[in-house]
């Protein structure tokens, strides 16, 4: 097991007064992929925004990890409207991700330069390095802002629903995709969904929330507890292993 | 044809003629900068709901006596466009309405307070003339001209020197926050800007037509090229040239300037538009 990354106590999130979950325990260790389940309105986008740092909790702690620093987290968000038809090359789309590199430096550097290259080399999109954003397979699209989350932070990546709006090809692809990440290159991946079979197929540990924490363990012991049987009951769940 | 070109030498002897052209292709060239940023984060109708709010300030200041109106107009346009701005989050009014509210309002309240207090005779005139910008471009006085520069300056540097902080808050706001730029604080520039290039504009184009300045190149732009800086440097180019064409045009043939401009502007975008249409 790796160093642990980000350790949460006891914590609630919300709004102001208005707890919208509460009881949060958990840890995230190097090299893990965490999978994130829960309905919709369960808070998801709200402990994102947590992990995140642009929302602070109401009470107990997150910890980060010297390592995982403020802001070091690869995002991956939902897809907006606004980007949909968006006259931007993929070169322009990955090298954003540098932009918390460069302070008040107007221009990127050499390195930076470099660093979006070999990013997209790693997700092979290098050939698409001149097209135009929309222009591209929802697919495509995914690996590049995949590409620009890994330029902001190579230790961890948080995925937000990635595989929205693809079809089946595609979704399976870049499951593999962010297995491997995790797998070869051992990136902690966070990753939050309501897809309970790649869940299963994929991560290393779950975290359940519906309001509160329902469960936070290893795969196998969730897929053993009443939460994960019930969760995959009514999911249609026919798990593979 | 050497005959126009006489006409043209002789009118550009003047220097009023040369102050309009010279405040003219500034104005163009910094509102298709913004316009590209503007458009992509759904905010085309901020340049409208702006100009109606200067219109309303201009009444305000005109009722008050303020020699200088600028020191009323502006400081009351950019903190609209910082409400307005701000409001494109979580509000309980959406940016949309919340645009469409204030434009309206605006326009309202400035005509009314103009038609109540005013000591002119040709209130229509007036009104007129503030929101199609008739002839307050060939009145321009060399302290215009020079705040004009300056201010131009100011939205160039800016822009260059934010480039990409710009590109990566109107790509994806979430993704920019999240890696710790402080989107917030770039919004709040871009806001500040676009209100100076606004009440800038109004003198040229008056307050109803300069959305037109902001959307129309970058719109032009959009449909044949794909690259964000690509876009913006085409934006630039077609806003400056029409800008260009307009003014000669309007002094050849004695049509309003801002409404020539604009027209130029359209026949522009449905070229781009026929181009990309073509490719297809």
């Amino acid at each position: 097991m790796g160093k642990m990354q980000i350790e949460c106590k006891n914590a609630a999130l919300g709004y102001e007064n208005h707890v919208i979950m509460k009881g949060l325990n958990f840890i995230v260790n190097q090299g893990d992929y965490l999978c994130i389940l829960g309905e919709n309105g369960s808070g998801k986008s709200t402990l994102i925004k947590a992990l995140l740092n642009l929302k602070p909790q109401i009470s107990g702690e997150i910890r980060f990890s010297k390592e995982i620093g403020k802001n070091e987290i690869g995002y991956l968000p939902q897809q907006t409207i606004v980007q949909r038809d968006f006259p931007a090359s993929v070169r322009e789309i990955v090298q954003s991700g540098c932009m918390n590199r460069c302070g008040l430096r107007p221009f990127y550097n050499q390195e930076e330069k470099k660093l979006a290259s070999d990013m997209m080399q790693k997700l092979e999109i290098t050939h698409l390095e001149k097209r135009c954003y929309r222009e591209l397979s929802g697919g495509q699209q995914q690996r590049v802002l995949l590409a620009r989350a890994l330029c902001a932070a190579r230790k961890m990546l948080l995925l937000d629903e990635p595989v929205t709006g693809l079809d089946p090809k595609a979704t399976n692809e870049m499951y593999e995709l962010i297995a491997k990440l995790n797998r070869e290159d051992g990136i902690t991946v966070i990753m939050v969904s309501h897809d309970m079979h790649a869940a299963v197929k994929y991560a290393s540990h779950i975290l359940h929330i519906g309001g509160r924490q329902l469960f936070f363990g290893t795969k196998p012991d969730y897929l053993k507890s009443k939460v994960g049987q019930a969760f995959l009951a009514v999911s249609g769940g026919d798990t593979d292993e | 044809m050497s005959n126009i070109l006489e006409t043209l030498v002789m009118y550009f002897q003047y220097p009023f003629v040369q102050y309009a052209m010279i405040v003219g292709l500034l104005i163009a060239l910094c509102s298709s900068l913004l316009g590209v940023t503007l458009v992509l984060k759904r905010f085309s109708f901020i340049g409208d709901g702006l100009s109606h709010v200067a219109f309303g300030a201009m009444a305000i200041a005109g009722v008050l006596g303020v020699s200088n109106n600028m020191l009323i107009v502006l400081p009351i346009t950019v903190l609209s466009a910082v409400l307005l701005l701000r409001t494109g989050q979580n509000t309980k009014i959406k940016g949309d309405a919340a645009v469409a509210m204030i434009s309206v309002g605006a326009l309202a309240m400035g005509y009314l307070l103009m038609n109540l207090f005013s000591s002119s005779a040709n209130i229509s005139g007036d009104v007129c003339s503030t929101l199609f910008g008739s002839t307050s471009i060939l009145t321009l006085t060399k302290p215009e001209v020079w705040l004009c520069i300056i201010m131009a300056v100011i939205v160039i540097a800016v822009f260059l020197i934010f480039y990409h902080k710009i590109f990566a808050i109107t790509f994806d706001e979430n993704f920019a926050k999240a890696t710790g730029v402080k989107a917030d604080a770039y919004n709040l520039l871009i806001a500040v800007i676009t209100a100076l290039i606004i009440v800038l504009a109004m003198n040229l184009v008056g307050s109803l037509l300069i959305s037109a300045l902001i959307i129309f190149p970058s719109l032009s732009a959009m449909r044949v090229f794909k690259s964000f800086r690509s876009v913006i440097i085409c934006s630039a180019v077609i806003s400056v040239i029409c800008a260009g064409l307009g003014i000669i045009i309007s002094i050849l043939f004695s049509t309003p300037v801002g409404s020539t401009i604009v027209a130029a502007d359209i026949l522009v975008f449905f070229m781009f538009w026929l181009v990309s249409y073509c490719k297809k």
